[in-house]
């Protein structure tokens, strides 16, 4: 192992390492599982270590009465206290960092005004490896300098913007910074610069692919691609198929969380059978999401991960909300990082409408900031035309017959979401007592969309 | 504080000595590697060792736009493909847009200039600085950013809209720096007095405003409503993108990396060189890029160059505001517009007549632009009888112009023979913003 | 079974209405009934009148976007609930209406709509045998 424990841990591939042959960082994703061990166990005592620089971690630590020497094998991971979500809002905005905030040099927040956003922060090292992390992942899926890669996804705040143009750039490849939307300069933009290579969400792609057809446009005549890279909201196996053949080209499946980075946690091999997970950089549980005991592989539970290498704010057993399940610990590639399947579902009512996470609570209290209308509401997730949409509909308290009264309400409250969920959905405001009333807990999604299954 | 003092304060023999050596390689370079360059020199009969000293620029011939479209996408690139790890693309006079690329060398240069920028603004890595320009395809969003991590202070990439959780994280974060368009910062203003935020609550208290003329009322009330100290930056992606020029702590003119862009001003009809202190129109002649470099590059920007030195130590030298434009450009919410892309997509749509008008306008600080469209009477039938139908049609106008503009445009459908026409160049545009 | 309805864009500004009926005026055309359907910056202005022919030839000579628009015109007692009866015929075959103006005409209810499913209500008029009337005994010439 070439590994070293000196202070930083910037042993890693980053310089040395840079594609050779299949892989990208051929000493590290080539790793015998012991090898892997050995590694997890080294870098978790030393972030075990690391977190003791934050109030948060030695208060927990405090309470469960273990201190960093407690972790002497890779099992004792579940000493550890479990990181959520909520902690992370709780100590909004830096009181999960382990570093000086001058040590930082990027944050990253989700969206959100009602309640505290979560924020994540980055130094410089930190950085490097998400980089290191999405590169390898290109490399792993055939990409190469001399490759075209068009990022078509949202840049900013939302981490796959940022994080595929850092990794792509790592990586050599002429990256375009297309952003999301505007289906028709894309489509320019892919022919005219020759992409081999697109990141985007799979909704979009569908949607892409139709503007294709209206321009008479053939993916597989008029264009180079090779590879897609999909991710950010859940799909389904069909889903990812259709694409594909739409395309013409393979679309590899990623994974990616604002917490851990960005995407570049989990992608894909050319087997298409599981992401792997990289192992040097997180450690990988699936736990019932109600006893918070570990199930065996194969069986679905809540993934959640522990950080290995990050210096600005690294985490302990977050509770990533999202169900899926362990495939394997080996592959025909040569990466014996584990595999883990597609996402297959939420243990909250998180809803992930084209890339953007969204709580109900966000939208309910967005609603009830408007006296006209009462607080009976249903949101409704649909594909239409390829295209996933959110309709919103909240009744009027009171009868009214001035049209374009409702229709700016409509207006204004569909403008008030979009600042707050980043998206605008369809707002329907209908006559009072139109909404179905639920017995019991009140039934306020329905997922007519067939992402999970 | 000053950034890299070696070249932002050198003397001004040393100066021109450096840019002269490096305007020599720089036309040897092209000269190998990019046709449409080779050509011209050939064609006046310049070979790259006629030019040794920067005063042999003259020499050279001049780039403008359209030569870019000309060339699109990749003519004018000098660097193989592999070499090259960014595009940007900025809006064409019609539908192609301009492309540039970058090796990582260039991106290199960049976050230099932009640190160099930043720290003139007193910009330091205890900073945390939030980046409001656009991000994607726009030079804005990406080039601050990496400025700003260059140096070392927390960059937030706040993009654009979502204002209310912006100004949520620049209050709760203690965020002190801010890059954004100067109207959008005022809309940021505005938006504080919405929600009941005062400039006691927040900590900015620099500004990196710019990517759109603006005048110096616009900063005192920015400085005012803010309570921050607004500096203008100056960039455009044919050239490189921001950091081109800033100002300094004097805030009397914008210095320009010179030695790397080095900046001529010329009278726009006769291109004859202007003295310093002399409007004209201001031209660019990259001296170390390798992506996408340009010889004599016309912004079509009006402006002057200051005489005399800046009291801040820096002996680079400095740029007026831009003061007009010698074309039609329009630049709305820092976005470049060209009446002449508005025509491309009017005209491929057979549903409406040939005549248009933009209808610019600044509403509470948010700059807006209609285009105003006839509906043509033969492709009036029968299926318009709702306003749905009306609705849909304005949609699809709405998201050509969107795709060639990169900005949402209001489309107003007029009915036939109502739009007037006029002649001269001016004819397609009502700008009622007052700057 | 449709009759003619002219639909005429016009924007939500002073003196344009009065353009198109001063058209109209001159070309000597009747107007039965007429309604206008708006939004923030225009109007579609329907009409139905005498000769709707020569009337939107007429306008198009005074540079209107007008169009012809097939719809449905139905006769009903001057009763409360015709109306209601009538459109239910449709909801319930899953017939929606676009849009629908109703006048009084010689003592007789008039509905004038348009559907999204033209074939299958004439369909529905027949089976029912509601009271479709034409456009010659719209003009009071049958």
């Amino acid at each position: 192992m070439k590994e070293n424990s000196s202070q930083n841990h910037s042993a890693l591939p980053l310089g040395g390492e840079r594609g050779e042959g299949l892989y990208f960082n051929p000493s590290y994703e080539t790793l015998s599982r012991p090898e892997i061990e050995a590694l997890q166990l080294e870098r978790l005592q030393k972030t075990v270590r690391h977190c003791m620089n934050n109030e948060f971690y030695r208060k927990k630590f405090a309470e469960l009465g273990i201190t960093p020497d407690d972790i002497k094998t890779l099992a004792d991971v579940r000493k550890l206290p479990f990181t959520t979500k909520q902690d992370l809002r709780d100590t909004y905005p830096f009181g999960m960092s382990c570093v000086p905030l001058r040590d930082c040099v990027r944050l990253h927040s989700s969206s959100g005004t009602t309640g505290n956003p979560t924020v994540i922060l980055h130094t410089q090292k930190d950085l490097d490896e998400w980089a290191n992390q999405v590169a390898r992942n290109l490399w792993m899926v055939g990409l190469r300098p001399d490759d075209v890669f068009q990022n078509s996804s949202g840049y900013g705040m939302f981490t796959g913007g940022l994080g595929f143009q850092y990794g792509a750039e790592k990586l050599g490849m002429l990256t375009v910074p297309a952003a999301a939307g505007n289906s028709l300069r894309q489509i320019k933009f892919i022919k005219d610069f020759g992409t081999t290579a697109i990141h985007a969400i799979p909704s979009y792609l569908t949607r892409l692919y139709e503007v294709m057809q209206q321009e008479g446009v053939d993916p597989r005549r008029d264009t180079k691609l090779k590879v897609l890279a999909i991710g950010a909201e859940p799909h389904s196996e069909e889903q990812r198929k259709r694409i594909e053949e739409m395309m013409g080209v393979k679309a590899y499946n990623s994974f990616g969380m604002s917490e851990m980075c960005g995407p570049g946690v989990g992608f894909e091999c050319p087997e298409q059978n599981g992401m792997h997970f990289w192992e040097d950089y997180y450690i990988v549980e699936i736990v019932n999401p109600e006893t918070l005991e570990p199930v065996p592989d194969g069986e679905i539970g809540e993934l959640v991960l522990t950080t290995l290498c990050r210096e600005a704010m690294p985490l302990l057993r977050y509770r990533t909300r999202d169900l899926t399940r362990v495939l394997g610990r080996s592959c025909p590639c040569g990466r014996n990082h584990v595999r883990i399947d597609r996402m297959k579902g939420r243990s909250d009512d998180m809803i992930v409408l084209r890339g953007v996470n969204i709580f109900p609570i966000q939208i309910e209290k967005i609603l009830m900031q408007f006296p006209e209308v009462g607080t009976n509401y249903l949101i409704t997730l649909v594909t239409e035309d390829n295209n996933d949409q959110m309709i919103v509909e909240v009744e009027l308290n009171e009868a009214t017959d001035d049209y374009n009264a409702v229709q700016s309400l409509a207006k204004e409250i569909r403008h008030r979401l979009g600042d707050e969920i980043l998206l605008k959905p369809i707002v329907r405001v209908v006559s009072k007592g139109s909404l179905p009333v639920s017995e019991g807990k009140a039934v306020r999604v329905v997922d007519k969309r067939k992402v999970y299954q | 504080m000053i950034w890299n003092p070696n070249k932002e304060c050198m003397s001004r023999d040393e100066m021109s000595a450096l840019q002269g050596k490096r305007l020599h390689k720089i036309v040897e370079y092209v000269y190998h590697n990019v046709p449409f360059y080779r050509n011209k020199l050939q064609e006046m009969d310049i070979r790259p060792d006629d030019i040794q000293t920067i005063e042999d620029i003259k020499k050279l011939p001049f780039t403008t736009k359209k030569d870019l479209r000309d060339n699109y996408p990749y003519g004018l690139q000098a660097a193989p493909q592999s070499e090259i790890i960014r595009v940007h693309a900025s809006s064409g006079t019609t539908g192609n847009p301009t492309i540039v690329g970058y090796t990582r060398k260039d991106i290199g240069v960049w976050s230099e200039c932009m640190a160099r920028c930043l720290t003139a603004y007193g910009v330091t890595r205890e900073d945390t600085f939030s980046v409001a320009y656009g991000y994607g395809l726009f030079t804005g969003g990406l080039g601050a950013h990496y400025g700003v991590e260059h140096i070392g202070a927390a960059c937030i990439p706040a993009g654009t809209g979502n204002t209310e959780k912006h100004l949520k994280l620049i209050r709760d974060l203690g965020i002190t720096g801010l890059a954004c368009t100067p109207s959008y910062a005022l809309y940021l203003a505005e938006t504080m007095d919405k929600l009941g935020i005062r400039k006691e609550d927040i900590k900015l208290r620099v500004g990196a405003f710019g990517a759109e003329p603006w005048t110096e009322n616009m900063r005192q009330e920015i400085q005012e409503r803010l309570g921050l100290k607004g500096y203008n930056i100056y960039g455009l992606s044919e050239v490189m993108g921001p950091s081109v020029s800033y100002e300094c702590q004097m805030q009397h003119g914008s210095h320009i990396c010179e030695d790397h862009f080095y900046p001529e001003i010329i009278n726009p009809v006769t291109l004859e060189s202007l003295p310093d202190g002399q409007t004209g129109e201001l031209v660019f002649t990259t001296l170390t890029k390798e992506g996408m470099p340009v010889l004599r590059y016309r912004t079509r920007d009006l402006c002057s160059l200051l005489p005399g030195t800046c009291d801040c130590g820096r002996t680079a030298v400095r740029m007026s505001r831009i003061q007009g434009r010698s074309d039609d450009m329009l630049i709305i919410r820092g976005i470049n517009v060209f009446p002449s892309q508005v025509e491309s997509v009017v005209l491929s749509m057979p549903e409406f007549a040939p005549r248009y008008m933009l209808v610019v306008d600044r509403v509470n600080n948010l700059d807006t632009l209609q285009v105003q469209v006839e509906i043509r009477q033969e492709f009036f039938t029968g299926v318009f009888d709702t306003p749905a139908a009306i609705d849909q049609l304005e949609k699809k106008l709405a998201q050509k112009l969107k795709s060639v503009l990169s900005i949402a445009a209001k489309v107003q459908l007029k009915a036939p023979n109502t739009i007037e026409r006029s002649q001269g160049k001016s004819a397609h545009v009502i700008d009622k913003r007052k700057l | 079974m449709t009759i003619h309805q002219l639909s005429i864009f016009i924007e939500n500004r002073s003196g344009t209405l009065i353009k198109v009926l001063d058209a109209l005026k001159t070309a000597n055309i009747q107007i039965i009934a007429s309604t206008i359907a708006d939004t923030a910056e225009y109007g579609i202005y329907r009409l139905i009148c005498s000769e709707p022919m020569r009337a939107c030839e007429e306008l198009k000579k005074a540079g209107v976007a007008v169009a012809l628009s097939d719809v449905f015109a139905l006769e009903i007692d001057d009763q409360p609930g015709r109306a209601a009866d009538v459109i239910k015929t449709f909801s319930e075959a899953g017939i929606s209406i676009a849009y629908l103006y109703s006048f009084l005409l010689r003592g007789k209810g008039i509905l004038i709509f348009r559907t999204d499913n033209t074939e299958l209500a004439v369909k529905i008029i027949e089976d029912n045998q509601l009271r479709s009337i034409s456009e010659e005994s719209l003009q009071g010439l049958a």
